[in-house]
Order: structure tokens, then sequence, then C-alpha cells
């Protein structure tokens, strides 16, 4: 931490690359030399980075899988307590109780349930919407949305040291390597989660 | 390059490539970006948006008009009680449903060639489905009322009633609204982020900015993203059957000859794959020449589309096939024989004889690889078939309502001008959209894109 602390105002070394394979091999460098606070910036999602980084499985299909049982009751509970309790009325010959007639409202609420936990549990397990973050300051960093593959290493990270980060980047094959700071505005708040 | 030279097939046509394999992921990028932050709107385009915001103009004092007076304005009554409204109702979702069945079901089977027109007939969806949405609000009369309709506490203390198919469809459009938006906007946050890091003027960086919601193309995010993903996809799959299906249901649950039928179900879903479809490529074939994007929609996208309209169109075929046998043979029903010799050659025998020659016959021409490739004619033909398929419903509502048991209660239908008026309005409305998206949305999923030209440039390992 005491290169942390005696440059307080970076947040992040950068390396870029040109290929997802040369991303790749780095990466797992970066896993192996004991990089914890690391990320990768692609333009689309590249198989392997996960693992090659080290960065621990996303439990999203568990969170959606809720979703879909909750929408499901939902869609159940609402139509039985509605046609069997709070307003029942025989509708053409039919018990209160007419399950199969409900099966295609149960259907949708689930789908409609696990499809809006899917996107909005997305958003907040990513910490997004989120107009700022001190990567956007590094330099040549937006072409990490279409053309280039980054690896970050937080200066947060135990094992960090401007120079021997920075020189064992440059020697895993990176085109350029470069520093992000935090920007002078930067509160304690922007610093919290953000690897997320 | 040899992986990008054509693939020689049968002699004498060549297949290419999903993709023209010469660009680079700054390349292809940038041709998708540069449509919204560098060019000017291809003159055939601005003449098509103006046209149709007139169209919806046209709509607009339609609706106006409808609202003020009520719906006796349209034409439908007793005994057609359901006619213009609902055909443009089912005309609008079927051509919604190729949209979902590109982006979530071929993505699911991993079909290359989904993803350079995903984006596209994702929008074409969104669009149709608004305007499908507007006839069902606007025919229950008071649609300052329509919310009535989804189950909510009131002072009234009424709810819905869940046994009916109408209240079936209310939740099955809805949902299958906002899981399209959704999976829509989903694929839309890294593109708008690559927009972002590429726009020039504050304005477009602001505006970028805020829809692509921070997006930096984390690994982390990308780990979640793919699941949700995949996901969306998964639950879009079965919603985009169910849809259509229960849209069938409001048919097939009456009792009236010609409407009361199982089959109903499979035989609408095929059909509005089938016309969503030929919606596509109506829409594609111009887009693709005007912007400049045949390195993207290749012909092999037009080739695949127009296979797999022959084999919805032949299960369509099989439909109509079906329908009239059970109708005039097995069910031994003398009113279901009755609806079926009326339906052929009754007053509006016209109506059948032209949906079998628009949806059956003419797209056979498909078989033929010359005419599959052949640009205009393929236009042509998608054409015919948004036709037919138009011709479809209005056949199935129009000739099975207008003479049923009672002959005493038989009647014709003709739409009036404000039928008229509103149908071409929606085109309008959907038409303007379709050129709003295309000017300022990424019409192409940039990083699937992108993901694609990594996949065939590196050997498989």
């Amino acid at each position: 931490m005491s290169e942390t602390d005696s440059n307080p105002s970076l947040y992040a070394v950068i390396a870029e690359f040109s290929t997802p394979e040369a991303m790749l091999k780095a990466a797992e460098k970066v896993r192996d030399a004991g990089y914890t606070r690391v990320d990768a910036l692609t333009p689309f999602p590249v198989h392997g980075i996960v693992e090659a980084l080290g960065i621990p499985k996303s439990r999203m299909a568990g969170l959606v899988l809720t979703g879909a049982i909750v929408g499901c009751i939902f869609g159940f509970a609402l139509q039985t307590w509605l046609t069997v309790y709070q307003y029942p009325h025989v509708i053409s010959g039919r018990p209160y109780f007419s399950w199969p007639n409900y099966i295609p409202v149960i259907f949708e609420t689930t789908v409609l349930f696990a499809g809006l936990t899917a996107f909005v549990g997305m958003l907040v397990r990513n910490n997004l919407p989120r107009p700022y973050h001190p990567i956007f300051s590094a330099p040549r960093v937006e072409d990490a949305t279409t053309s280039k593959f980054v690896i970050l290493i937080e200066a947060a990270d135990p094992k960090f040291n401007l120079k021997e980060t920075t020189e064992f980047l440059r020697k895993s094959g990176a085109e350029f390597v470069g520093e992000a700071p935090f920007e002078a505005a930067d509160t304690e708040r922007n610093r919290a989660p953000l690897l997320s | 390059m040899s992986a990008s030279a054509p693939e020689k097939t049968m002699g004498y046509v060549e297949i290419p490539e999903v993709l023209d394999l010469h660009h680079t992921y700054d390349t292809a990028t940038d041709k998708i970006n540069d449509v919204i932050l560098k060019k000017k709107t291809p003159v055939p385009i601005a003449v098509a948006m103006g046209i149709c915001f007139l169209l919806v103009g046209l709509l607009f004092t339609t609706i106006t008009k409808l609202v003020s007076t009520g719906i006796g304005i349209w034409g439908n009554n007793q005994p057609v009680a359901w006619a213009f409204d609902i055909i443009n109702f089912v005309w609008w979702i079927g051509i919604g449903h190729a949209g979902t069945l590109i982006s979530a079901i071929l993505f699911l089977f991993r079909q290359e060639w989904r993803t350079s027109i995903n984006r596209f007939a994702e929008a074409m969806t969104i669009f149709a489905v608004m305007c499908a949405g507007m006839y069902p609000v606007l025919h229950v009369g008071r649609p300052w009322l329509a919310y009535w309709l989804f189950p909510y506490v009131n002072v009234m203390q009424m709810w819905p009633q869940f046994r009916s198919p109408l209240m079936w469809d209310v939740f099955a459009v809805s949902t299958y609204f906002t899981i399209s938006l959704l999976f829509w906007y989903t694929g839309l946050i890294p593109d708008l982020a690559s927009l972002r890091d590429r726009a020039k003027t504050r304005v477009s960086r602001f505006i970028t900015g805020v829809l692509s919601m921070g997006w930096r193309g984390s690994a982390r995010h990308w780990q979640r993203y793919d699941i949700i993903y995949l996901l969306l996809a998964g639950l879009s799959t079965p919603l985009v059957v169910s849809v259509h299906s229960i849209v069938s249901l409001d048919f097939a649950v009456a009792q009236l000859p010609g409407w009361h039928t199982s089959i109903f179900p499979p035989y609408f879903v095929a059909g509005a794959i089938y016309s969503g479809f030929a919606m596509v490529l109506t829409l594609a074939i111009p887009v693709r020449s005007y912007f400049g994007f045949k390195d993207f929609i290749t012909q092999r996208h037009l080739d695949a589309m127009s296979k797999v309209m022959l084999a919805t169109g032949l299960i369509v075929m099989y439909g109509y096939a079906m329908e009239a046998f059970i109708a005039l043979v097995y069910s031994g029903n003398p009113n279901e024989a009755f609806m079926m010799k009326n339906r052929m050659f009754g007053p509006y025998a016209w109506s059948y004889w032209m949906l079998i020659t628009c949806n059956g016959v003419i797209p056979q021409l498909l078989w033929f690889k010359r005419v599959r490739l052949h640009t205009p004619t393929l236009w042509v033909i998608t054409v015919v078939i948004n036709i037919g398929m138009w011709l479809e419903r209005f056949v199935i509502i129009v000739t099975s309502l207008h003479r049923d048991f009672l002959p005493s209660s038989w009647g014709m239908y003709a739409p009036t001008k404000w039928d008229i008026f509103m149908f071409i309005g929606t085109i309008g409305f959907f038409g303007f959209m379709m050129c709003l998206f295309l000017r300022f949305i990424p019409m192409f999923a940039g990083f699937e894109l992108r993901e694609l030209l990594h996949k065939k440039k590196s050997p498989p390992h």
C-alpha cells in the first residue's frame, strides 16, 4: 500500500492490447503474479477473461430464477385471490377456482418478472448507471469500447507498486501502458466500489 | 484472404460471407457510428421520412376524430363487429414477431447471420407493437379508461375477468412490449458507449453518455451482461410463441365457425413469423443499399431470410389446407362447411383467392436461388407476402363474421375512409419511427459484429 499512500491521486495503471489473445495471455500473467484488484475493458465479451483474471463467477442466473419464481407465484396468487375470494363471479359455468384459465397470465407474469429482474439486476450488480468513473480519464481508454483490449491494475491493489507494475505490464506484451489518475474533484464516495 | 472469398455454390451464383472480413474492429464500428455522427441522411430516407411524417399527421387527425366522435366512424357494426381494428392489430403484432425470432431464437441457435439484422429487426418489433397497441386501446371506445384493463386496487371494487382471452392479450402484449424493449436496450448499451467514445460534440456526448449509463466494457460487467442477454433470449423465445398463440385464442375460444378451431395457435405463430420476415426484408433491402451496408447485410442474409419465409409460408399453406379439410370434410358440421364454402365462393371470395395467391402461390418462386438472390424480385415478393398476411386476417375475421348461423343476421362489411386513414396512418407512424431509429440509433449490434469478426478471423482453438 505504500505507493498508494504516497500517490493518492493515482487510480490505476492500464495496459493496452490489440487482440483478445494477447490480452488473455497477459491477464494470466497478472493473475499469476498475485494481483487481485484487476479488471479488463474490452469492446466485446471476451471468452475466458473472467478465468484468466481470476474474477469470481457471477450469480445472475440464480437472481433471475428467483424473479421468475416470484412472478409465477404472483400471477397465480393474484388470479386465485381475485376470482375465488375478492371478486367471485360465475363465468360461462366455470368453477371459481378455474386454474387452467390462469395459465396464460401466470406465464406472462413469470416472464415479465424474470426479464425485469435480469435487466435491473444486471445494472444494480454492475453499479450502473454510473456517469463518472476514474478510468474515463485514462489516456486512450476511449478505444476500449471500439477496438482495444485493456487490462487495468488498481493502485489500491496490495501488490501494487507504480514502477514495478508498469514494468511488469510492459513486459507482458502491452502496446501501451498509461496511468489513470483520480480527478481533482474526486471524493471518497467515488472511490468506494470501483470494481463491481 | 481466403475466408472472405465468396463461397462457390451451384456454379452460377455465389453466396458471400455473413460479413465482409476486410473490416477491422475500427472500420466496422466507425461505419456504424458514422451514420449517426457524420453522414447526412440519404435523400430517399429523408423523403420517406417526410411522407411518413405527413401520414403521422393523418393518424393523429383520425384519432382526434375517433375520440371526439366515437368508434361509430369505423365501418364495423353487427354482424361484423370486429374488422379493421383487429385485422390491423393482429397484422402488426405478427410483423413484430420476426424481430424477436431473429434476436432471441436465432441467438440461441447460434446463427451467425442474425448478428447484422437483429438490432434492426428488434426496432421493427417495438414500433410494430406500438402500432398494434393503438387499435385495441382505441377500440374500447373510451381510451382514457384503458387502464381499467389492468388489475389495480380501485374504489369501484372491480377487477378484470381473467378467464377471457382478451384479458390474456392485455398481459401478453404488454409483457411482450416490455421484454422486447428491455432486450433491445440491453443490446444497445455497449454500442451507445462506443458511440459516446467517438462522439465529437458536447450534445452528442452528453446524450449518448446518459443513455449508455457509464458502460465501460469491464470484464465483470460483461460477465453479468452475457448471462442476462442469454436469459433474456431464453425468456423471449417462449414469449414470442405465447403472444401470437394468445392472440389466436381471441378467436379460437369463440364459438363462431371459422374461428372455433384448435389449429389456430401454431398456424398464427407461423403466419406471424412469415409476415415478420417479409417486413424485415421489405425494410432491409432499401436500407442496405441507401446507407451502403451491403457488406454487413450480404446476399447471404437475404438468402437465409428467404428460406425462412419459404418454410413458414409452407406451414401457413398447410394451415389453410387443414382448415379447409377440417371444415369441409372432417368436422361433419354443416355450419363449418357452409362457412368454408362461403369463404371460397361467397361475396368475399376475391379476398380468399387473393390470399392464396399472395401467400401460397407467388412465394413458391423462392424455391429458386436465382429469385432469392435477385434483390428487386425478392423485395416485390416480400411486399406481396405482407399484403397476403393482411388478407389472411381479413378473411378470418370478416368472412367468418358476416354470415354466421342465422341468415337473418347476415350482412356485409366495408371499411369507411376513417378505417383506411387509421391504417395508413399507423404505417406512416411505423415508417417515421423506423427513420428516426436509422438516423439516431446504431442500426447494427456493433459489439456482436466485433465478436463475430474476431470469431471469423482468429483460428479456432
